[in-house]
């Protein structure tokens, strides 16, 4: 009795040491969001008063269209980057866990060197080869390069969930005189969507992230994603440090982050050492 | 991956070629059509801009000049590779990968550790709160440990003004050192994350008798760590640490944003987007991501041959 006592206590202090550390920086923006720009000296952590102004500034005030227009843009960028990297991914893995073809080593070891490969070494050719060619400062122009990004995490984490799908009801439906293809989808495709699913959160998460293609291939508030707008953004008068501006900002953008944590946790937790360790 | 087996036999069979049933030769079509698109895809976004900058960088070329566009040969990377600049960012960026996944390790260890043993009630907490770092922009961390820190909107210097070297008049980014750490911290925060999931999945296989038993054997904590569940996740740990090592090369984005590389905070990345896309130098800064790219194979190729990780199986088992 009295060691679980002391059992759930330690627990207690561990798990709050945990969530202070996960969460303290996030507390930190979020209560500088609430700063009165006077306050924002303060040196204090909480705001003097609580006060929507620099989510007014941003939602409907001076800088609305700056960032409104970057918010369309990541939203729109990301969810396509990562509708096409889970379609092509989707595709590819159930070829890799379940098709028998060569070849198959090479296409997984490319993902993995594209996982690898430093972003930024691609970026001056595709700036240079975008302004020729029009794609600078599109949505195409990032979406592209994204995939270099969700691709191969995509492919990696799918063939993993694909691996452990009980595959003798494929075997079941060609029996009964389904073809490769429609047995992949009658049978398997309702197994696969949960795994399809954790792998687009955990793409978006990735295209959401970007910053380096986002400032090296935009240049206007056609396709500069946010976290690109925030790093440009620029106070009230150009003596007023945009401080709370950004910070109201990137709370707007953590919120969706913490929506889709808090709902699939385990699904990406799951997905993530999946994807990393075989299970 | 159980089925990669199967695929090993050879391909260049020297007798006549073997005669392969229709519903063999199909399967390797499917295979092929639906595996093809991402795999040219892949190549297509990196493999082809790589080439185009190995080009590149062979020229003496600027947007803002582009008809005195010459061929130099290796020029541009004798111009970098004598410049101090290059050698200074080189060391900046070492320092920092070192120095983050050392920090990471021990404390991702700590917090899978603590994530695989929690009890059921708090387990679910704790990995929602550990995959908010994961999941935050790079970028919002940045801003989020700058204000922290920063003279003018900052806290830190109030709190902590107990500390030796810490008052209120303290500038952590005026120099290089403060502002590396508040770099460093803010790296650290939102990637430990990643590397303690990938740990978690490490401890996971190790064998849950192993552990009992030399418990049973009375071995103490520090011996059941060191001998039986350190030994057993040595893959997953290198694994990790390779991965992180390739990420934190890269780094850039809370250098950006903190910094933006003064005061000898400079990494590689921040060198080559400086070069290409502030300076429009095409050629010179098409010869540093070239360079870069072969540090980020160097070091993978170390770590392959030295330390032996095997990537391919332990990402997706074998």
């Amino acid at each position: 009795m009295k060691s679980r006592t002391k059992e759930r206590l330690v627990w207690t202090v561990i798990s709050i040491l945990v969530l202070v550390y996960a969460l303290f920086p996030v507390a930190s923006i979020l209560a500088t969001s609430f700063k009165e720009p006077s306050d924002l000296t303060s040196g204090k952590f909480l705001p003097t008063n609580w006060s929507s102004v620099n989510y007014q500034e941003i939602l409907v005030g001076d800088a609305q269209e700056l960032f409104l227009s970057s918010l369309w843009n990541s939203i729109g960028i990301s969810l396509i980057a990562t509708f096409i990297a889970v379609v092509l991914a989707t595709l590819c893995a159930y070829a890799i866990a379940r098709l028998d073809f060569p070849g198959k080593k090479l296409i997984l070891t490319t993902a993995l060197a594209v996982s690898i490969f430093p972003v930024i070494s691609i970026v001056t050719p595709l700036f240079n080869l975008w302004r020729n060619i029009g794609l600078y400062d599109t949505w195409p122009g990032l979406i592209i390069p994204y995939l270099s990004l969700t691709l191969p995490i995509s492919i990696w984490t799918l063939a993993a969930f694909f691996r452990q799908i009980p595959w003798e009801l494929e075997q079941a439906a060609q029996v009964d005189g389904a073809t490769t293809w429609q047995a992949f989808r009658k049978a398997i495709v309702p197994l696969a969507a949960p795994g399809v699913f954790t792998t687009a959160i955990i793409a978006f998460f990735i295209a959401w992230n970007d910053f380096v293609y986002g400032i090296s291939l935009t240049s206007t508030e056609a396709a500069r994603p946010v976290p690109a707008a925030l790093a440009f953004f620029t106070g009230a008068s150009q003596f007023e440090a945009p401080v709370g501006a950004i910070s109201a900002a990137a709370i707007i953008v953590t919120i969706p982050i913490v929506l889709l944590v808090l709902l699939f946790q385990r699904q990406i937790v799951s997905g993530l050492t999946q994807g990393a360790v075989k299970g | 991956m159980s089925t990669s087996v199967k695929t090993a036999r050879p391909q260049t069979a020297q007798k006549p070629a073997p005669q392969f049933s229709d519903r063999v030769k199909a399967e390797r079509r499917l295979g092929w059509l639906l595996a093809g698109p991402a795999f040219v895809v892949m190549l297509a976004v990196t493999a082809y801009p790589i080439l185009q900058a190995v080009f590149d960088s062979l020229f003496n070329y600027r947007l803002t000049a582009p008809d005195e566009r010459e061929f130099i040969g290796l020029g541009n990377y004798a111009t970098i590779l004598t410049d101090e600049v290059w050698w200074r960012d080189l060391g900046v960026t070492l320092l920092i990968t070192v120095v983050t996944v050392v920090v990471e390790l021990i404390l991702g260890f700590a917090l899978a550790l603590v994530m695989h043993k929690a009890l059921k009630s708090v387990r679910g907490l704790l990995r929602t709160a550990i995959l908010v770092p994961y999941g935050i922009i790079t970028v919002v961390s940045a801003f989020a440990w700058f204000y922290a820190f920063d003279i003018n909107s900052g806290f830190i210097n109030n709190w902590f003004d107990w500390v030796p070297g810490i008052d209120p008049d303290l500038n952590w980014f005026a120099q290089g050192g403060t502002s590396l750490f508040v770099i460093m911290a803010s790296e650290i925060w939102k990637t430990t994350p990643f590397i303690s999931l990938l740990l978690l999945a490490g401890l996971a296989q190790v064998p849950d008798e192993l552990t009992e038993a030399a418990e049973v054997d009375g071995a103490t904590w520090w011996e059941r760590m060191s001998r039986v569940i350190l030994p057993n996740m040595k893959a997953a740990i290198m694994v990790a640490v390779l991965f992180r090592a390739l990420d934190a090369f890269r780094i850039f984005d809370n250098v950006f944003i903190m910094t933006n590389g003064a005061f000898g905070t400079e990494v590689l990345s921040l060198l080559a987007y400086r070069t290409s896309i502030s300076r429009l130098e095409i050629g010179l800064g098409s010869a540093v991501s070239v360079l870069l790219f072969i540090c980020v194979l160097l070091i993978c190729f170390i770590a392959i041959k030295l330390f032996k990780v095997d990537l391919a199986g332990a990402r997706g088992g074998k």
